[in-house]
């Protein structure tokens, strides 16, 4: 582990995070929108736990924020299901386009 | 030359990012979905690798386990089968990689140039003894708290501590939000009753 420096784990949390919004720039489908959101939720939790096992090691602080970030993704997540299942009841589709009933 | 545990790095590395292109860029929806599941394993074989066993084993049951089989459901739900997605307008695709590519290397610049405390290496074990920091890592440590080791008891002991360092009021917080989530969920998702109607 000491051979790889942080910048280069740095570098892929920031290229995962980039890909995340790409995702989320093209995509007009809620699930696919949503898969783009858990991994720029992951790209944060690899910085978190970088930086406490680089900078940090005789702490723990890394490891709560991470948990804390996965249970809040967690209950995004189904939030976010619930609200797109309902959606789909209503309008028969989940692209963001056909949401526009209070577009004014 | 590099030595095996940063070739492991590297390959790791590759995969995930592999795996997240073709995530947010497949056609099938469904096959979108199996190649997060593969980026998400591929972050926790990354925190198997930084010796965090016990966030790789929560990666593994919270988001291969649950997140992924809940965005399974829900595509098996709404989704008609074998229908692709519409390929983004192609303009937007343009001005998406571009602004992507802008934003990942001004991060990237600004990652490079900065200089971490021991310029970003781990502390050898030997510097951290039973959460005494010795050695020369950052300058502002402050001396432990009886929190040296990442063991699992470790964690348990300090997250549901309430003396100085414990972190008992954000996880009861976590608690109360997790079951308002679920009530929500359920009363979001509920069918509507004939009588509503």
């Amino acid at each position: 582990m000491s051979q790889v420096p942080l910048s280069h784990i740095l570098f892929v949390s920031t290229a995962l995070f980039f890909i995340g919004m790409y995702g989320l720039f093209t995509r007009r489908n809620m699930i696919t929108m949503l898969m783009s959101v858990e991994l720029i939720l992951n790209s944060v939790n690899i910085n978190f736990v970088a930086f406490n096992k680089y900078l940090y090691p005789d702490k723990l602080e890394g490891v709560f924020f991470t948990l804390f970030i996965v249970a809040i993704a967690a209950a995004e997540a189904a939030v976010a299901i619930a609200i797109i299942i309902n959606l789909y009841r209503n309008l028969r589709s989940i692209d963001v386009e056909a949401a526009d009933e209070m577009k004014f | 030359m590099m030595s095996a545990s940063a070739v492991v790095f590297y390959i790791l590395s590759f995969f995930i990012l592999v795996t997240g292109v073709l995530a947010v860029t497949s056609r099938k929806i469904f096959r979108s979905a199996i190649w997060l599941l593969f980026s998400l394993t591929g972050i926790a074989g990354l925190y198997f690798w930084l010796q965090m066993e016990f966030i790789a084993a929560v990666q593994i049951v919270v988001y291969v386990g649950g997140i992924v089989v809940l965005i399974i459901f829900s595509i098996f739900l709404t989704q008609q089968s074998g229908k692709d997605l519409p390929a983004p307008v192609r303009s937007r695709a343009i001005f998406s990689v571009l602004a992507v590519c802008a934003g990942f290397l001004f991060t990237c610049m600004l990652v490079g140039q900065y200089t971490f405390g021991a310029a970003g290496r781990p502390a050898a074990p030997g510097n951290v003894a039973g959460g005494v920091s010795v050695g020369n890592a950052v300058g502002d440590i402050r001396v432990g708290n009886g929190t040296g080791d990442m063991s699992v008891g470790n964690i348990g002991r300090q997250l549901l501590s309430t003396s100085e360092h414990g972190y008992v009021l954000p996880f009861e917080v976590i608690s109360i939000l997790l079951l308002a989530a679920m009530v929500g969920c359920i009363v979001i998702a509920m069918k509507q009753t004939p009588e509503n109607k």
